[in-house]
């Protein structure tokens, strides 16, 4: 499966949520191509976690399409999304905290080649050297047996990276990815998921705080200011846009 | 059925809202800031009553003498409920939650039976109210005058709770402490003067509640579970934690059962329909309605993760060798254990009972544990296995050895309607759905009487004849035990396992991996009752007889004690939690009538000494206890 085609991984259409009357995401609108990386950036509460909320089915858009893979996704419970080949990391790490690190890979792997039903099986044997060689990639096999809920947080965002991988995903949302990591952790985590996305012509897209990881990892970026896109581009370009150096350094004080 | 009848119905319901109000308002307020689900809310409210007719007895039923009392008593049971606050309650917030519970069930135990000691097992019967002990009239017919003073006091208490959270510092922190724990924490406030007013507080509106209805009811030593339910209902309904909500359900609640009366018997469709029947399950109908409607209740809001989550829970591993060795063991010598003959003749009728609530408890387990589902009526599984089991002998003539195979299947049809419900639902409201629905599956077989033998039950539920014979029905007992902990227990460690722990840990991650998790829920609630059903269904053909005992909330009870005994989160937990509560109740109840005392006083020390359960604390390390606050 090769992700040829002129056909988006991603393609948003005029987003918008409210809650309550506040509008946290207005008409945004974009695409993204296989292989492609691409930044969301933008200001606490710019609106970057209700688009990925939507964008992986845990929020229903008031309005506005989202295409994955050619399917309409908006309103499409989240487990289904994920079965089109969606994987998502989170802002706060969600793991499982009563299983080891490899368990938690091979719970996903089980998910995806449909074997939860089983009722028989002893799962703990069950894709054991696929759950581990999904841990080598992130870096992680040697903590394959100790208890997840004892890992330090840059690992747990490894992990999270492992399991959002097990279903070959062709596209990967991720929510401030870095978050928590340490500069040395950092700059390998993203060249790590360059890597995956060259190479398997996976679409990403993630948010980010850190500026140096998303100029430098990033093939584009968006830039959101309450709710709206207001810059798209290349690094470079965006850097220079007046509007965003604004946002990012002016008055704010309006907000 | 009259306007006249209606409005006088109308007028009772007022009446029956506002003691139920005054125990619910305290129930709420408890669990807003606590988080603590104060199972001994009933027997705070039945001290009360209690309280309240030994004053009356010192002081005199003159107008001074019953209104003091009354004052006296709700005050009493305000200072008891202080004390509990400060001496054990306070001890185990950083407990998990389930342990909190346990206490608040040993507190049950130990308060009805110091009711038993002090005021004997019958019923008591107080004066009326000086002055309001005859009635008025109202459109032609006669109505209590005293009924028309709880209907100002209800609304009044609802007045003065508001001032007290609207206009008082204090109300202020509880209502913070409800809405944002964790700020309350930070801001600096002293929790501990906080809870413990806060109960205080709780209890003497149970203990005035109680004292309030010793003119209208017999004070009598059942008031405390069948109270508990009802204040459950009206939280639940209200939603947890808000006072007008709890005010709402109960107007709502008091006034349906009112028409429900007033009603009383119709024909529809050509078949005579009890209205007056539907008393004993309309509110737990209203709850389910309400809770599928609007899962946080009327006025609730969608509860805050606790402040304290359980400590993560081990990864499963397959049983140590020395575990599986001592599990050999164990069943070696059960197996052995009839050879000794008559030397133990009372063993083996024991150790069935033991099997039961192993099967049962390791049921309750499955949920609550690695499902993450706590029920406060699992009995329901347990009754309908027993029930399924006994009504297929007894009315269809199905061969004994049938009956029992296919009476857990009548339990896994309650858990396929009720799961589908419940899983919805989480944390404490899904539990009140599960006893709402026991209660309700109670109170089918205690009216039905032509089908189930109502509060009879039902009789001559015997083993077939090569069952009967000298220990096959222990080896039975055995066998299915064994083969039934061992299903589980291979469930548990199955992919379906792993995906129901998955939900129970992280429901956001398990959706973002595929899981179906109110599905897998679904599945495990089935799983749960199935197994609780096989529990029932030995039962029935052990005794030979059931009665809706095996499905009264007490049972569910025993079942919550069992697992949280043992501790949740091994799997040798419930087997542990069983056989200790069985055997201790067994041993307890042949020495004194005070069993339920030293029962509950068990509990209290071992909730006090392993906040973890007793397999749990010899399963891990011993941990040592997490300071004073």
């Amino acid at each position: 499966m090769t992700a040829a085609g002129p056909e988006p991984v991603l393609e948003v259409r005029g987003l918008r949520k409210t809650f309550g009357g506040v509008v946290a995401v207005d008409d945004v609108g974009f695409e993204i191509a296989a292989g492609e990386i691409v930044a969301l950036i933008g200001p606490n509460g710019a609106g970057k976690s209700t688009c990925f909320n939507m964008l992986m089915g845990q929020l229903v858009p008031d309005a506005g399409a989202i295409r994955i893979l050619g399917r309409e996704t908006a309103g499409m419970p989240t487990r289904r999304i994920w079965r089109l080949g969606v994987g998502r990391t989170f802002q706060v790490t969600a793991t499982f905290g009563s299983m080891t690190v490899r368990e938690n890979v091979q719970v996903a792997l089980l998910s995806h080649r449909r074997g939860l039903r089983d009722f028989w099986r002893v799962a703990r044997e069950r894709f054991v050297e696929e759950a581990d060689a999904l841990l080598a990639t992130v870096g992680m096999q040697e903590h394959a047996e100790r208890p997840c809920s004892i890992l330090a947080y840059g690992d747990l965002k490894r992990l999270e990276l492992a399991v959002a991988l097990a279903n070959e995903p062709r596209l990967l949302l991720m929510d401030e990815p870095t978050a928590g990591m340490g500069p040395r952790e950092r700059i390998d985590l993203m060249a790590l998921t360059a890597s995956i996305a060259r190479r398997g012509g996976t679409a990403v897209l993630f948010t980010e705080h850190d500026m140096d990881v998303v100029f430098q990892h990033a093939d584009r970026v968006m830039v959101l200011d309450r709710g709206r896109l207001i810059a798209v581009g290349a690094p470079a370009e965006v850097r220079a846009d007046p509007e965003v150096r604004r946002v990012y350094l002016g008055s704010r004080a309006g907000r | 059925m009259s306007a006249s009848s209606i409005a006088v119905q109308l007028l009772n319901g007022l009446a029956s809202a506002s003691s139920l109000f005054l125990i619910a308002a305290g129930l709420s307020l408890i669990f807003g800031v606590s988080r603590i689900v104060n199972f001994a809310h009933g027997s705070l409210y039945m001290l009360g009553v209690y309280l309240a007719y030994a004053l009356v007895g010192w002081l005199g039923a003159g107008h001074l003498g019953f209104w003091l009392s009354i004052a006296l008593a709700a005050l009493a049971v305000g200072v008891f409920g202080a004390a509990v606050e400060i001496l054990l309650l306070r001890r185990i917030y950083r407990a998990p939650e389930l342990f909190q519970l346990l206490a608040t069930f040993a507190l049950v135990l130990l308060v009805r039976d110091a009711v038993y000691f002090a005021w004997g097992p019958e019923e008591l019967f107080g004066p009326r109210a000086p002055g309001l002990g005859g009635s008025v009239d109202i459109l032609g017919r006669a109505f209590p005058q005293y009924d028309l003073l709880l209907i100002v006091a209800g609304p009044l208490v609802l007045l003065l709770l508001w001032l007290l959270l609207r206009r008082t510092r204090w109300g202020t922190l509880v209502r913070a402490a409800t809405e944002d724990r964790e700020m309350v924490g930070a801001l600096g406030v002293d929790q501990a003067w906080l809870f413990t007013s806060v109960f205080a507080l709780g209890a003497l509106l149970a203990g005035l509640g109680g004292a309030l209805q010793l003119p209208r009811e017999p004070a009598s030593l059942d008031l405390d579970l069948l109270t508990i339910a009802d204040a459950f209902v009206v939280v639940v309904v209200g939603g947890m934690g808000s006072i007008p909500g709890a005010f709402l359900a109960a107007l709502l609640i008091a006034e349906l059962k009112a028409i429900c009366i007033a009603i009383g018997q119709v024909e529809i469709l050509g078949v005579d329909f009890s209205f007056s029947r539907l008393t004993l399950v309309i509110e737990f109908l209203v709850m389910a309605v309400v809770l599928v409607w609007r899962p946080w209740g009327l006025l609730g809001k969608p509860l805050e993760e606790g402040r304290h989550h359980a400590a993560a829970e081990a990864p499963l591993r397959a049983a140590p060798t020395a575990l599986r060795a001592l599990g050999f063991v164990v069943v070696a010598a059960l197996v052995a254990l009839p050879l000794a003959g008559d030397r133990l003749p009372y063993a083996t009728v024991l150790l069935v009972d033991i099997f039961i609530a192993a099967l049962f408890a390791a049921s309750l387990h499955f949920m609550m544990g690695p499902g993450g589902m706590v029920s406060f009526g699992h009995a329901a599984y347990f009754g309908l296995g027993a029930y399924g089991a006994g009504l297929l002998l007894r009315h269809f003539g199905l061969p004994m050895e049938l009956a029992i195979v296919l009476g857990p299947l009548v339990a896994m049809a309650g858990g396929v309607l009720l799961g589908w419900f419940a899983v919805r639902l989480s944390g404490v409201y899904m539990a009140m759905l599960t006893l709402a629905f026991a209660q309700i599956v109670w109170s089918v077989v205690f009216q039905w009487e032509d089908f189930t033998g109502g509060s009879n039950g039902l009789i001559g539920i015997w083993p077939s004849a090569w069952l009967s014979d000298g220990h096959a029905y222990y080896y039975l007992g055995l066998v299915v035990c064994v083969l039934g902990l061992w299903l589980l227990r291979r469930v548990l460690h199955s992919p379906f396992g792993y995906a129901m722990r998955a939900s129970r840990d992280s429901p956001l991650r398990a959706a973002a991996i595929g899981i179906d998790v109110p599905r897998v829920r679904w599945a495990a609630f089935i799983v749960a009752a199935t197994a609780g059903g096989v529990a029932g269904s030995l039962y029935a053909f052990s005794k030979g007889s059931i009665s809706p005992d095996a499905l009264s909330i007490a049972r569910s009870v025993d079942a919550l004690v069992m697992v949280l005994l043992g501790g949740v989160q091994a799997i040798t937990g419930p087997i542990v939690g069983a056989t200790a509560f069985t055997w201790l109740q067994d041993a307890l109840a042949r020495e004194t009538q005070y069993w339920r005392a030293l029962l509950g006083a068990v509990i209290l020390l071992l909730v006090l000494l392993f906040p973890a359960g007793i397999a749990g604390a010899v399963r891990s390390r011993l941990m040592p206890s997490e300071g004073e606050r």
